[in-house]
């Protein structure tokens, strides 16, 4: 892993020559932050947070065309899936749940829409130096400074910024900015493990998941479930806004002869989401819908791929209109084994 | 960058012929269904107990079981319920119309270890139609097991479907028939009364055999308990599952039964594994 240095007077000339690259930047919007593209010319202010809309969305768009038909034609036209892409400033939690996301992409049958946009988008990640309030990370195996699913793991040590490179890609990137670029010296190495280690000291919120898979199962009929899922309203956003929640549904549009089939976000918080057609539904209440996610997530995807479906983002916990707490609720698992 | 073969994409196939298995608001009709392209003809094979994706472009498409057996060739049979939106748009369907097909998917009823075994199938309604393919295909093979029973019903005799096959299949040297209603009818020389009933009424014999269910939720827990009842041990037991599904290939997320796809990782599960699995009767 090389290291190097950008010194922000330089700053400006990194994102001009980057914003040629189909760069994405997070950006507030009204309410809300997320990945916004940056145009030739414009600049990015990178703050401390992480975006409300997980960068997902630009992999797994919320709405997506599968392909376009047309009655009376047999060909179908799919989408151009060749654009590369520069997403910068993404949070080590977010990127490890790009990994993560990737097994279930991966098995047995390739989805070639998230895995070609995976391969043709680079990942400059920021590391984070402010966790917040609902962060938890490390509890869940990552750090506000872990390299897994980046390209280039960026620290901001206030003057400059400290560019580590990880993959081919991200060495590819450091390469064509070498100009602006100095090789990091040995104390802004030291620094940068500094500000990692004090934002580890940083993040006040965490709970042990050992023994929270092997609990689950046992754990199907406690009442637990009933008390944690009196008070949702079942709105999804625990789910929509997660990063590593990949359900999807697919739907056909019509309009004269022309249509597109296309896959949007689904949430297993939803009703619908499992009601078949005859009207039964085998989750019938938030209780089931609940537990399901939380099995989801902590055990069934483990006993799948071998690691817990969450990265310690805290948004769920944040924006639920309720305050149903993720941290609480596995705390009352480790409680009622 | 990895050249990745498409899983969404349908494979067109045309209506050879169609027909009415049932009549009224949730009719069920079968469709015998030609794929077109005559590489994707030849290279398809499918084991009995797998589905498929089947539907219409601007429409949809829905998960159903082949019913056809591998031992049928040259074509492929699905039998619909009209239901919702993709089936009753099936079912507009003529002879010559076009539909999607993905697939096949899932796993299949282990016929090959069977072989030996006595075969014993219990199917209510609709349900007979993942049953169909396991019905042919011992029949088609009938000197590789020990003998082959079935056991079907529905509400009435206008609700069974296949009647005019197992009027054939009943004639087969070796292989047992039993049909039933649940209503009392004019005519009716069959059995009356709920399919769990007929199998206490049949009594088979737990030794060497192997029951596959598949029917309503109801009709399938209490055939169950009588199987216990008659001493099949579970893993003597199977049946086939079925959940709402979008993508039928393990990513859409919806279908699972505790940790278990029914597309994937099913939709043929022996009761020793589903005993186990929370949601499994959901």
């Amino acid at each position: 892993m090389s290291a190097m240095l950008l010194n922000k007077e330089k700053w400006s000339e990194f994102i001009g020559k980057l914003s040629g690259k189909n760069l994405w930047a997070p950006a507030v919007q009204g309410e809300v932050k997320k990945y916004a593209p940056v145009a030739e010319g414009e600049t990015v202010e990178l703050d401390e947070g992480n975006t409300t809309v997980p960068p997902k969305a630009l992999l797994f768009p919320q709405t997506e065309t599968l392909y376009r038909f047309s009655t009376g034609k047999e060909e179908l036209e799919f989408p151009g899936l060749d654009e590369e892409m520069v997403l910068l400033g993404v949070r080590p939690c977010d990127a490890r749940a790009m990994a993560l996301v990737e097994n279930l992409f991966r098995w047995d049958f390739d989805d070639p829409y998230y895995l070609k946009r995976r391969e043709l988008t680079t990942l400059i990640g920021l590391a984070c130096n402010e966790p917040e309030l609902n962060c938890f990370c490390p509890s869940m195996g990552g750090s506000p400074d872990s390299t897994e699913g980046l390209d280039i793991l960026m620290t901001d040590l206030g003057e400059s910024y400290l560019l580590e490179t990880v993959t081919e890609k991200g060495k590819a990137i450091v390469e064509e900015m070498k100009d602006l670029l100095e090789e990091a010296p040995a104390d802004a190495l030291e620094q940068k493990e500094q500000l990692a280690k004090g934002a580890r000291e940083k993040i006040r919120r965490g709970v042990d998941p050992d023994g929270v898979p092997e609990a689950l199962p046992q754990l199907w009929e406690d009442p637990l479930w009933q008390r944690i899922s009196a008070p949702c309203l079942g709105c999804g956003i625990c789910t929509y806004l997660c990063p590593t929640c990949y359900c999807f549904d697919i739907q056909d549009e019509i309009e004269g002869s022309a249509g597109r089939r296309c896959r949007m976000w689904d949430s297993c918080m939803f009703a619908e989401y499992t009601k078949h057609t005859s009207g039964h539904n085998p989750r019938p209440t938030r209780r089931e819908r609940t537990r399901n996610r939380i099995n989801h997530k902590y055990s069934y995807f483990v006993d799948k791929f071998g690691v817990i479906a969450c990265v310690g983002c805290g948004r769920c916990s944040t924006l639920c209109p309720v305050n149903i707490d993720l941290i609480d609720i596995l705390r009352q698992v480790k409680a009622a084994q | 960058m990895k050249d990745y073969v498409n899983p969404y994409i349908p494979f067109t196939a045309t209506v050879e012929e169609v027909w009415n298995e049932t009549y009224g608001d949730r009719c069920i009709k079968t469709f015998k269904v030609v794929l077109d392209d005559a590489a994707v003809r030849e290279s398809w094979s499918h084991r009995p107990g797998q589905c498929a994706m089947i539907g219409l472009l601007g429409v949809g498409e829905s998960m159903i079981s082949i019913s056809s057996s591998p031992t049928e060739k040259g074509y492929l049979r699905f039998s619909v319920m009209r239901a919702g939106k993709v089936t009753s748009a099936l079912h507009q369907l003529e002879a010559g119309d076009k539909m999607t097909v993905r697939g096949p998917y899932g796993n299949s009823f282990p016929v090959d270890d069977w072989k030996g075994k006595e075969i014993l199938t219990i199917g209510g309604g609709i349900g007979q139609a993942p049953l169909r393919p396991i019905v042919e295909y011992v029949k088609a093979n009938l000197s590789d097991y020990a003998g082959l029973t079935t056991i079907y019903g529905a509400r009435t005799s206008g609700d069974l479907c296949f009647k005019q096959e197992f009027a054939e299949t009943a004639k087969v040297d070796g292989v047992c028939c039993h049909l039933s209603v649940d209503i009392e009818e004019e005519g009716w020389p069959h059995y009356v009364g709920f399919v769990p009933s007929l199998l206490m009424e049949v009594n088979p014999s737990p030794e060497n055999t192997i029951a596959i269910t598949c029917g309503p939720p109801i009709m399938i827990r209490f055939v169950l308990e009588n199987l216990k009842k008659l001493n099949f041990a579970d893993e003597q037991i199977y049946t086939t599952l079925e959940n709402r599904m979008k993508c039928g290939i393990g990513k859409c997320g919806r279908c699972n039964a505790g940790n278990l796809y029914v597309c994937k990782d099913g939709p043929v599960f022996s009761y020793a594994v589903l005993k186990d699995v929370p949601e499994a009767f959901a």
